[in-house]
């Protein structure tokens, strides 16, 4: 995947973007007026910077556990030779929220997101019982800080 | 290997809407935003005529799941790789337990650190217990940011390694399903 050609506008909107739309009335307009763009040009930018997949996407954020649901990061070592079939199983999954190729005997990273935490053990078992491989269940004892944030 | 007790979740638990018990007009408002919001001038309204509410009731429940919590923030999720940080690395660090709490704190703050948890051992073969997601337009310059976690870390750090991610296998965020908090269909709990 290369980096996109990005121009000087798409950069700043992109920036200003990964921090967060004002929750207003007519929120795009607002951005759009504090980066000296037409709404209808933010609009027109966005939409194609989601086509191009320089965004994975654009909407809220939710916090799993404060949904009421779950959330854990697991790990899988996976023989080179099945990882296709591994990581079809596993991505088959709904509650597998990314899902990451790692450079380590443990080689396949994923996050599961559930919609209460007691399900975390079940969609564990059940990958277990598709791919025939043990799961390393790494669920969060702290969160020190998220904030995501790639300034282009 | 599936650990079953995570005492995360019995803390997010304390703070948080307990499971099954997420509002049905938020819950809604979830489903039919999760895949992301409409990129027109009025979004809430948009997102209103989907679920048979006013843009004002949407507005007004988001900004409240924004205050809760609930909603971190509507924002671009980038793709890393397409803006150029093509290394992306998962920095995993075997830190002394009774030092982890002030020294996660700190490596937090680092600039670059992206997200930063601390998480359970599986010993042997995983013994690293922070976590500290690292990205760059090089291998080089998240080495370069390595070290300045290897340097605060000092001591109290045993062992360290990046995991660098070479393939995004899936990416799509978290989804509720049909069956979830405020539905009563598939509850298997």
């Amino acid at each position: 995947m290369s980096p996109a050609a990005l121009d000087a506008v798409d950069r700043r909107l992109v920036n200003r973007l990964q921090d967060g739309l004002p929750l207003v009335a007519r929120p795009f307009a607002t951005v759009a007026a504090a980066l000296g763009i037409a709404e209808g040009e933010l609009l027109y930018r966005l939409e194609r910077l989601r086509e191009a997949g320089v965004l994975s996407r654009f909407g809220p954020l939710y916090h799993a556990e404060r949904l009421g649901g779950g959330l854990t990061l697991a790990a899988l070592a996976v023989p080179e030779p099945d990882f296709e079939r591994v990581a079809e199983a596993v991505n088959a999954f709904p509650e597998v929220a990314h899902n990451y190729r790692r450079e380590h005997a443990l080689n396949m990273w994923f996050v599961l997101a559930t919609e209460t935490p007691g399900r975390i053990a079940e969609v564990i078992e059940a990958i277990e019982a598709a791919t025939g491989l043990p799961v390393f269940n790494l669920p969060k004892e702290e969160e020190f800080h998220v904030r995501l944030h790639l300034p282009v | 290997m599936s650990d079953s007790t995570c005492p995360s979740e019995a803390r997010a638990q304390d703070a948080a809407t307990p499971a099954g018990h997420l509002d049905p007009r938020d819950r809604a408002i979830v489903l039919a935003t999760q895949a992301g919001l409409p990129l027109v001038p009025d979004p809430w309204g948009a997102v209103g005529r989907r679920v048979g509410m006013s843009g004002d009731e949407v507005l007004a429940r988001m900004q409240a799941m924004a205050a809760r919590g609930v909603i971190r923030r509507v924002a671009a999720v980038p793709n890393h790789y397409r803006l150029g940080y093509v290394a992306n690395g998962m920095s995993v660090w075997d830190v002394d337990d009774a030092e982890i709490d002030r020294l996660g704190r700190e490596v937090a703050a680092i600039e670059g650190v992206s997200h930063c948890y601390r998480r359970p051992r599986h010993r042997p073969h995983w013994p690293f217990n922070l976590f500290a997601m690292l990205h760059g337009h090089s291998r080089e310059e998240v080495e370069r940011q390595a070290e300045v976690l290897r340097a605060r870390l000092g001591e109290a750090c045993r062992d360290h390694r990046i995991l660098y991610s070479s393939r995004i296998l899936k990416k799509t965020g978290l989804r509720l399903g049909a069956g979830g908090p405020g539905s009563d269909t598939q509850r298997r709990d």
